[in-house]
């Protein structure tokens, strides 16, 4: 790792002025950010660590019926509070990562980063979640741009994901056998008005949503709707030494199924 | 260099750290305690499990200057008060949970969290929880049923030792 | 005798205390007062000429040391190669110059360029970014066949081309097998890779060199199997350091499987540069930097044809195999495909006629050398494939025809140039399908069916030569060393014993299943033993740990050292109890006179030999400790059937294993606690092989899978409980505990047994097509062989 200062504000203003400097960059669990520091991808010369900063921990449903998580929150924080409200968003934050990643990953910190094959940018475009940032709110259909590529700026910190509760709602992660980060995971959520598929790990473009098996479970919320559908197409999709984009393209086909038959 | 202080395995202890310095090796190098280990660099083989506030976190994926006032717990610290081998240690020796041994004291306190949030786990429920730590040696067999039996379970019905 | 520590108890291990307390002592635990940090930089492309190295701006930098380059090692040995092959045509293989670091080109991504010694790892790596290297990129050579084409480019520009060498074996044989299976009544043809492994221990190798001025002394403190191989490699054929000015010392050591046999670079530079610096110097490897320097494994392209007659008996077997041998030759490379796989190749049938041809080639890729089993799983899983696929097309049962031939009298002279000492394949089979539970096997198919999986039930045979290995026999392939082991006894005044044993213990167990053994022979408890190794200063010599050889190597030699000092301290003890010494009797710890009540006790006779007051002074010296080097008079053949049952999804590929069950034959077995451990591990890694794992470059020689991020390790979930049975025993006939080895039978009897139930699940699928998938049988592998 290249040295750098490391801060750990206690609040939100602390932090944002610390980011304020040139090459600051934040730090949430680090579980990403710092396996890149070691392979001395990032040069930041000062790391505002988030996780002192009590404000932004902790899960609440809100007065209108929504699920509030702060940016900072662990995965294993939300796969143990959000279960008795939302146990299809409990259910993928405890799989992602192994639990001892649980216990320093935040939602915060991976919906910054985008991994195109994480598993909380399913739920949140899957759910229309609304991050919100010490400087506005964001949906989340406008702040997914791509791997690795989100809508906020520089010194912008995810303080608080809010998240419309579904009727039902389930992730399945087809898991990548070295990493365990999802080669296809699919989030599927139904509401009165409409059913959301969000696909991550899958697509050269990062998460995105399936929009023929959105309208085809919209009509019918079951497996088979899914059934008369092609896949989606493949040609733009990842393709590794894991899987080809072919593979992937019928992967989210097969998730996508096993989320509407176990959506709860 | 920034000034840290922690307890770790109940003692005060404080050291001058950059903010580079990876708790791992702020126990292995400025403490000498070199019972966590280091098995990889991506944050997947959870040789360097320590507990931090009660939690199993990856000391190599954590800076020692976040632990800044921390209760900190390392595999030196896990045997009973007399010095004897705790229940889960003594199940591993038991049922041969270990060969190398390098894995081993990440994989007791994951075992040692595990068991602290699910005193009597499935195998099922074991597997899933290691994921985070990974053996060469054993393929896993006597890992699993040494966990079994430290959690109270019988584990003579389970296949051959 | 104390019957919970001698031979045949499941003693718990000692060792377990300090690992399992946080104080076992690595290697990367050593730390010399006023060390200094090495970072390698290494190649990050895969061929290349080096045109310039300018280190000026580099070595002006906070805390650098010194930056050594190529040219510092001008006039130093390079890495050398312990095994020479000669080629179907009387030629010695060729054999390119492995420098300590790159000159004139870099071969392999990872390839060591530049050594920069700094008082910080942090700074030797900031000061690495600071060399300007100009490196013409050349292109790489990658794909095996494609490397021994006709003017393909050429990897070590002053060898003749890139074909180590092309071996035949038996070459006499070659035209009796093409006639047979010209006539054969039926042939089955198989052509399949034997996928690239890394071996992946889990602590990564680290290297700490120090020397000091005031006795010109040596040290080397190095993760390894063999530390005394490393003091002669790298003394004589490196360094030139006299071994008693070179002292190598491999402490506990966090797993091998073999990548941790052979001399590295990295072990020769540290000792190197701590000589010239006069301070030590450290090296611990990182796990991305392991997947670009630790030897990998297998990486077999192979096309086997099985012949058979009209009643199903084997007629003759025909391989051709080609063998990576990576950039450099590797300290144990040539071997493994040669005589650890061409002299396999029998299996467990008396097939009469087998040819088998290798050509070994260099590519632009990390070497490739020995990872456990090493050339015995690639000569089974190519044999078992085969097989399997034999009673596929000729609507057998993949048991019987194993059964019809197997090799059912012993000893048993295979036409690849071994002699089985004894085995009963048929009763390792009896054993497994009962452990196995066949019998229940359909109903759990049809409880699979109802859950929408395809469900498949694979077997294999192996067998496999290790006790490695008769000297004179290994001179006569090719070998550069013996492969004796020696051991010394040393009894102590009051009783006590220190064994100093040449088998490195990293895993195995040694510490406690050596005492053992001698507690055995002596009738005392284990405890009183201890066990020494790891450091050529208090070891007379060793070969070290492999080929599954601690036990009926190292044992062996223990075994014979105690002999010479139960002979001797016989004699002490007739002169104590004035009788002759062929009366004297040692049971339980007392030496007694043959059918009296005249005894000595144990302590006694040892206390005697260091006070020798009372003593035969003049017939015998005083003192108690005796040596013992033991050669073996032959290869041993541990011998088994496995069975695993796995689930294939058919939505997606996905494959899991609900069962498996080893059945093998190890001869004695000292601590069946460690036997059956050492088999657990050995299956997860063959079904890590056969499912997971999976070592790739692109066309470029960029490797893809270049961490855990990619390269796939068996996890807790990707496996099941395992049964395990070792109770059919036949003795070896040639070593005196009837050992056989138990090491590497896991990982060779493994890796069929999946593959061979994948393709039962999907033809119970009704994917009939599907004739074979190589490994790993990813998901997405697996699913793309479902679709026609």
């Amino acid at each position: 790792m290249y040295n750098f200062d490391l801060v750990r504000p206690t609040s939100i203003d602390e932090a944002v002025k610390a980011l304020g400097e040139e090459d600051a960059q934040p730090l949430a669990g680090g579980q990403t950010l710092i396996p890149t520091l070691k392979q001395r991808l990032a040069m930041p010369t000062k790391l505002v660590s988030l996780t002192g900063i009590a404000d932004i921990k902790g899960v609440c449903k809100t007065d209108d019926g929504q699920l509030a998580i702060g940016g900072g929150t662990t995965h294993g924080t939300v796969a143990k509070e959000a279960m008795a409200d939302f146990p299809g968003l409990a259910n993928l934050a405890a799989n992602v990562g192994d639990p001892a990643v649980r216990n320093r990953g935040t939602i915060g910190g991976s919906l910054a980063n985008n991994d195109p094959s994480a598993c909380y940018p399913a739920a949140a475009l899957g759910t229309g979640a609304t991050i919100k940032t010490n400087k506005r709110e964001i949906a989340a259909d406008d702040y997914f741009q791509g791997m690795f590529a989100t809508a906020l700026e520089e010194a912008e910190i995810i303080t608080e994901v809010r998240f419309p509760i579904p009727e039902k709602s389930n992730y399945q992660k087809f898991e990548q056998q070295a990493s365990r980060f999802a080669l296809v995971g699919v989030f599927v959520a139904k509401y009165a008005d409409g059913v959301r598929v969000a696909v991550t790990g899958a697509s050269n473009e990062g998460v995105f949503r399936w929009s023929e098996a959105e309208s085809a479970l919209s009509s019918n919320f079951s497996a088979e709707a899914i059934d008369s559908l092609s896949a989606p197409d493949g040609s733009n999709m990842i393709s590794d030494l894991h899987g080809s984009g072919d593979y992937r393209a019928h992967i989210v086909k097969v998730m996508t199924k096993r989320a509407v038959a176990a959506a709860s | 260099m920034t000034k840290v202080s922690m307890t770790v395995n109940g003692k005060s202890v404080s050291g001058e750290v950059e903010g580079r310095t990876l708790l791992v090796n702020f126990l292995r190098n400025d403490l000498r305690l070199t019972g966590t280990h280091v098995g990889c660099d991506t944050s997947q083989c959870g040789a360097c499990v320590v507990h931090v506030n009660g939690e199993a976190v990856k000391a190599c994926t954590m800076f020692a200057a976040e632990a800044d006032g921390a209760e900190v717990s390392t595999i030196e610290g896990a045997a009973n008060p007399d010095g004897s081998l705790n229940a889960i240690q003594q199940a591993f020796q038991d049922h041969h949970g270990l060969q190398c041994g390098f894995c081993t004291p990440g994989m007791v306190m994951s075992a040692a969290a595990l068991l602290k949030e699910n005193p009597k786990p499935s195998e099922h429920e074991i597997r899933s929880y290691l994921q985070g730590n990974i053996c060469r040696c054993t393929g896993y067999h006597n890992i699993i049923k040494a966990i079994m039996a430290a959690s109270g379970q019988d584990v003579e019905q389970i296949a051959a030792e | 005798m104390p019957k919970d520590t001698g031979i045949g108890a499941s003693t718990k291990r000692r060792e377990d205390v300090r690992f399992l307390t946080g104080v076992g002592n690595y290697t990367d635990d050593v730390n010399i007062y006023g060390q200094a940090y090495v970072h390698f930089l290494r190649s990050d492309v895969a061929h290349g000429r080096i045109k310039n190295i300018d280190t000026s701006a580099a070595s002006g930098m906070p805390g650098v040391v010194r930056i050594f380059t190529g040219a510092d090692f001008e006039g130093v040995g390079g890495i050398p190669c312990g095994w020479q092959i000669t080629d179907r045509h009387g030629n010695p293989m060729q054999e390119p110059a492995h420098p300590v670091l790159a000159q004139g080109k870099v071969r392999h991504v990872g390839d060591p360029i530049a050594a920069i010694v700094a008082e910080t790892l942090e700074e030797a790596r900031d000061a690495a970014e600071a060399i300007e290297l100009d490196i013409e990129e050349l292109p790489a050579v990658v794909d095996m066949k494609a490397a021994v084409a006709d003017g393909a480019t050429k990897v070590h520009d002053d060898l003749e081309n890139n074909l180590c060498y092309d071996w035949g074996f038996v070459e006499e044989n070659r035209e009796a097998v093409d006639k047979a299976i010209k006539e054969a009544a039926h042939v089955t043809t198989l052509e399949l890779v034997n996928n690239r492994l890394v071996a992946n221990p889990m602590e990564p190798r680290v290297a700490v060199g120090d020397y000091n001025r005031a006795d010109d002394m040596s040290t080397l403190y190095t993760t390894s199997q063999n530390p005394h191989v490393i003091r002669l490699l790298m003394g004589a054929f490196v360094l030139g350091i006299p071994e008693h000015k070179l002292r190598v010392v491999a402490p506990d050591v966090g797993g091998g499987f073999g990548t941790k046999i052979f001399h590295y670079a990295e072990e020769a530079f540290c000792t190197f540069a701590a000589r010239q610096l006069k301070r030590a110097v450290k090296w611990t490897s990182s796990r991305s930097e392991a997947f670009m320097s630790d030897a990998h494994g297998r990486d077999h392209v192979t096309k086997i044809e099985l012949a058979l007659d009209k009643d199903n008996n084997f007629t003759a077997i025909r391989t051709e195999t080609y063998a990576n041998m990576g950039a450099y030759l590797s300290t144990f490379a040539p071997s493994v495909p040669t005589w650890l796989h061409g002299t396999l190749m029998a299996g467990n049938y008396k097939t009469p006629l087998i040819y088998v041809n290798v050509k070994a080639v260099f590519t632009n890729t990390v070497p490739v050398d020995a990872y456990r089993g090493a050339g015995r799983p690639e000569a089974t899983f190519q044999l078992e494939r085969v097989v399997d696929k034999a009673a596929r097309e000729l609507g057998v049962d993949p048991v019987a025809l194993r059964r019809q031939n197997f090799i059912t009298e012993f000893p048993y002279s295979t036409p690849v140039a071994v002699e089985y000492d004894t085995g009963d394949y048929d009763a390792t089979m009896d054993k497994l399908q009962e452990i196995a539970d066949f019998a229940g096997f359909e109903a759990r198919r049809k409880e699979s069916e109802k859950r929408g999986k395809l469900r498949g039930l694979g077997i294999n045979c192996y067998i496999e030569a290790c006790g490695i290995a008769p000297s004179n026999l290994v001179g006569q392939l090719g070998a550069r060393a013996g492969l004796y082991e020696s051991a010394t006894v040393r009894v102590n005044a009051t009783g006590g014993i220190t064994v100093m044993t040449g088998s490195h213990s990293h895993g195995q167990g040694h510490e406690t299943s050596f005492p053992q053994v001698v507690a055995e022979m002596l009738g005392i408890d284990a405890s009183m033993v201890e066990i020494v190794h790891g450091d050529t200063a208090n070891t007379p010599m060793g070969m070290g740990t492999y080929g599954s050889r601690s036990i009926a190597v190292g044992g062996s030699a223990m075994v014979r050292a105690t002999e010479k000092i139960i002979n001797k301290a016989k004699k002490i003890a007739s002169h104590l109890l004035e009788a002759s010494e062929a009366d004297i009797e040692l049971k339980d710890g007392q030496f007694t006179v043959a059918g009296t009540d005249k005894s000595v006790a144990w302590g006694d006779v040892t206390l005697a030999a260091y006070v020798p007051h009372n003593y035969p002074l003049e017939d015998i010296e005083p003192g108690l400790e005796e040596t013992a080097f033991y050669d073996p008079a032959n290869f041993t053949y541990p011998s088994g059937a496995y069975a695993c049952e796995v689930e294939v999804d058919p939505e997606t590929g996905k494959v899991t294993v609900e069962r498996f069950a080893a059945a093998d034959d190890f001869g004695n077995i000292i601590n069946p606690m460690i036997v059956s451990g050492q088999v657990h591990g050995g299956i997860a890694q063959g079904v890590g092989q056969a499912l997971l794992e999976n070592c790739a470059y692109d066309e470029n020689g960029q490797l893809l899978s270049a961490s855990y991020m990619d390269y796939a390790m068996p996890r807790a979930d990707d496996v099941p409980f395992y049964q395990v049975d070792h109770s059919c025993q036949t003795p070896c006939t040639h070593n005196p505990l009837g050992v056989k080895g138990c090491g590497e039978a896991g990982a060779i009897g493994s890796p069929p047994a999946v593959i061979n139930a994948v393709i039962d699940a999907l033809h119970s699928g009704g994917h009939t097509h599907v004739e074979h998938i190589n490994m790993p049988a990813t998901p997405a592998r697996v699913w793309a062989a479902m679709q026609k």
